[in-house]
């Protein structure tokens, strides 16, 4: 019953949630569309997916999505996340996050879930900005941009996100940006089906805020900056490091699967009381040992 | 079968959670309450259940949240500094009604203040420790045996009313070791489902995984079942969905939140008395200190003066109604805590209702990480007789 003009993906919304909160231009259409598309593609069931978000513009996507998911405190996702997984390892869990919620108050978490390799997929909108706020300097903010807490430019170095969460040990790492749709979706299947800790970092636009006080209003034009500053990680690797200033080195970064902290955690419970993990056990009225 | 142990307070905590059905915790190790986790680590695998050690205590009860939506009955343990810093995830867990059991193992504060020495520092942090307004349950065990049987109450408590219980326990009572017996099978009141089937609901009658029957709970389906729950910690309707900048969804969801507690209270409480019926005297006191307080009355009746005790179990709720009896009848009412003053809040409160008659309230403080001795306690009851 899809018609010429509807979103293919519009049977996995909250249709009654519309329209969403989002402002116009805003890149977490794109995102949800790839995810879904990733998701399709590879051939995981939406009824066995579960979503986490901590508090952001990118943490409002799994309220609009047609799943369990939980939009938990600012940075925190990734926890609630590695609980819901241990408690049910059949859930696929995705996390939405943002580069505030991600890097800045959940910093610690993001980097000792990936150390651990906990099978979750985390896909980090990083507009360079907090847009929920109104336009603050983020972790990620290039150095010279304007924000509200930033009126004379950044003085700080930002975090590259990608190199961040590979250093800690996460066994897929891809970064994309809102024009390369395909690439993304393409990213996001492999990380859905990646058991361990997938991230997927997409930088996206922020017209409203990064645009308005970096004087590129027009998403359009954001977006087509993306585009002609991506250089193709395989191409950077063998590009100077001065040539790279400015650029944003898109692609692979880590596919590399190893044995997860979920597996870890059921194989010790067969190998000490010969069963595996509970499921659902909280609805049981007797515990017999 | 029925087995009998000699563990520390922390041990037997372990055990209760184990016996309730606990099968996941999520931890990070503090003084002094270290022992509940390493227990857990060792008894879950062995229990179908699991542990994870987390990054900060933040993560822990993120954890314990989390796995609680999965359908599992969780629990954390920590100290003043760690739930200090999991008070914004209380109040999450509050705001969307998850149970779920946290173990608080008192020391001397505030900050680092004193690791290994006990305290009941926290009792007003555990009452108003988040932001916005909730109505906690919490258990004060004043012996090892307690530890146990009172987080399996914890566990019994949150699924009952699908809040976060807080265990109120201390340095004492956790490093404390006795003599408990963990019987065969205790009472579990297990999580309810939806009446329901997910299949059953459409858009013209869409599940409603927040609405509740007066004064009650919602059931609580669990993430994988197909009820596709939308979880916030945003002001919600009973759909789910965000409703934020309503004040009458707020005070409509708030209200029914403090509701659920606040008209349960006599079913939740839990209090004790001793002597009380001609006592002119009567000693309130929870935790620790109840052991010293119980030598002093006995003391006290063997020299004839006229005092009784009241056993609070459960701070939170506060037990108005018995703490109302007593200022009725009682002529002085003694706190006996190990504080500078935080129960004796709610007592002068309601003491205060008695109008005219209402009897004086003293506070025996206690710091630094001792009980309170017997004959100080003693001592005050002559002053004031």
């Amino acid at each position: 019953m899809v018609g010429n003009n509807e979103n293919p993906f519009i049977k996995y919304l909250r249709e009654d949630r519309l329209p969403n909160i989002f402002c116009g231009g805003c890149g977490n259409g794109t995102v949800l569309n790839t995810f879904f598309k990733g998701m399709e593609s590879a051939e995981i069931d939406f009824n066995s997916v579960a979503m986490t978000s901590g508090i952001g513009c990118s943490s409002r996507i799994p309220g609009y999505a047609k799943c369990d998911s939980l939009h938990t405190t600012h940075g925190r996702a990734i926890t609630f996340a590695t609980g819901l997984k241990i408690g049910n390892p059949d859930l696929n869990i995705v996390v939405f996050t943002g580069d505030g919620d991600a890097a800045a108050i959940g910093g610690n978490h993001l980097i000792h879930a990936a150390r651990k390799n906990i099978n979750l997929t985390v896909i980090c909108v990083n507009n360079n900005i907090y847009g929920m706020t109104g336009g603050q300097i983020s972790p990620t903010s290039p150095e010279g941009s304007f924000a509200t807490t930033a009126p004379y430019g950044s003085i700080e170095k930002p975090f590259n996100l990608a190199e961040l969460v590979t250093a800690a040990g996460a066994s897929f790492v891809a970064r994309w940006t809102t024009a390369h749709p395909l690439q993304l979706s393409k990213s996001i299947k492999k990380a859905l089906l990646n058991p361990g800790f997938s991230f997927v970092e997409v930088v996206s636009q922020c017209p409203t805020y990064f645009g308005r006080k970096n004087r590129i209003r027009n998403p359009v034009d954001m977006v087509k900056i993306f585009k002609e500053n991506s250089i193709n990680k395989r191409k950077a690797d063998k590009m100077d490091e001065e040539k790279l200033i400015g650029k944003i080195i898109v692609g692979e970064f880590v596919n590399k699967p190893k044995k997860d902290l979920i597996k870890n955690i059921c194989d010790l419970s067969v190998e000490q009381c010969g069963r595996d993990l509970a499921v659902q056990s909280a609805y049981q009225d007797s515990f017999q040992e | 079968m029925v087995k009998e142990l000699f563990v520390q307070g922390n041990e037997a905590c372990a055990y209760g959670a184990i016996k309730a059905g606990c099968k996941f915790f999520g931890g990070y190790p503090i003084t002094p309450s270290t022992e509940v986790a390493e227990k857990l680590a060792e008894l879950l695998p062995k229990h179908g259940g699991s542990f994870i050690q987390m990054e900060d205590e933040i993560a822990a009860i993120g954890a314990i949240i989390g796995a609680s939506w999965s359908g599992l009955k969780t629990m954390t343990s920590t100290s003043g500094p760690g739930f200090s810093l999991m008070q914004e995830n209380i109040g999450y867990a509050h705001i969307t009604e998850t149970p779920t059991v946290i173990v608080n193992v008192q020391r001397g504060g505030p900050s680092t203040g004193q690791p290994t020495m006990a305290s009941q520092g926290d009792m007003m942090q555990i009452r108003w420790g988040s932001h916005g307004d909730y109505e906690p349950i919490s258990l004060a065990p004043s012996s090892v045996q307690e530890c146990f049987d009172f987080t399996v109450e914890a566990f019994n408590l949150s699924e009952q009313y699908r809040v976060p219980v807080i265990l109120a326990t201390d340095e004492i009572i956790g490093h404390m070791r006795e003599k408990i017996t963990i019987p065969d099978s205790v009472d579990v009141i297990p999580r309810t489902m939806p009446k329901e089937s997910p299949d059953e609901f459409s858009t013209n009658n869409p599940y409603l995984p927040f609405k509740a029957e007066e004064n009650g709970a919602p059931p609580m389906a669990a993430f994988g079942q197909g009820y596709k729950i939308p979880v916030t910690g945003l002001t919600h309707d009973e759909r789910g969905y965000p409703d934020s900048a309503d004040f009458e969804a707020h005070t409509k969801l708030i209200t029914r939140l403090n509701n659920k507690i606040l008209n349960n209270r006599e079913k939740i409480v839990s209090v004790h008395e001793r002597f009380c019926d001609d006592a002119d005297t009567i000693i309130i006191s929870y935790g620790a200190p109840v052991r010293s307080v119980h030598r002093a009355v006995v003391q006290a009746r063997e020299e004839g003066l006229k005092v009784g005790s009241i056993k609070v179990d459960t701070p939170w709720p506060f037990p108005e109604a018995q703490i109302l009896k007593a200022a009725e009848v009682a002529k002085n009412l003694i706190v006996v805590e190990m504080n500078l003053g935080q129960m004796v809040y709610e007592v002068e409160r309601v003491a205060g209702m008695v109008g005219e008659n209402r009897p004086n309230v003293h506070l025996i403080p206690k710091i630094g990480g001792e009980l309170h001795k017997p004959e100080v306690i003693l001592s005050k009851i002559k002053e004031i007789s």
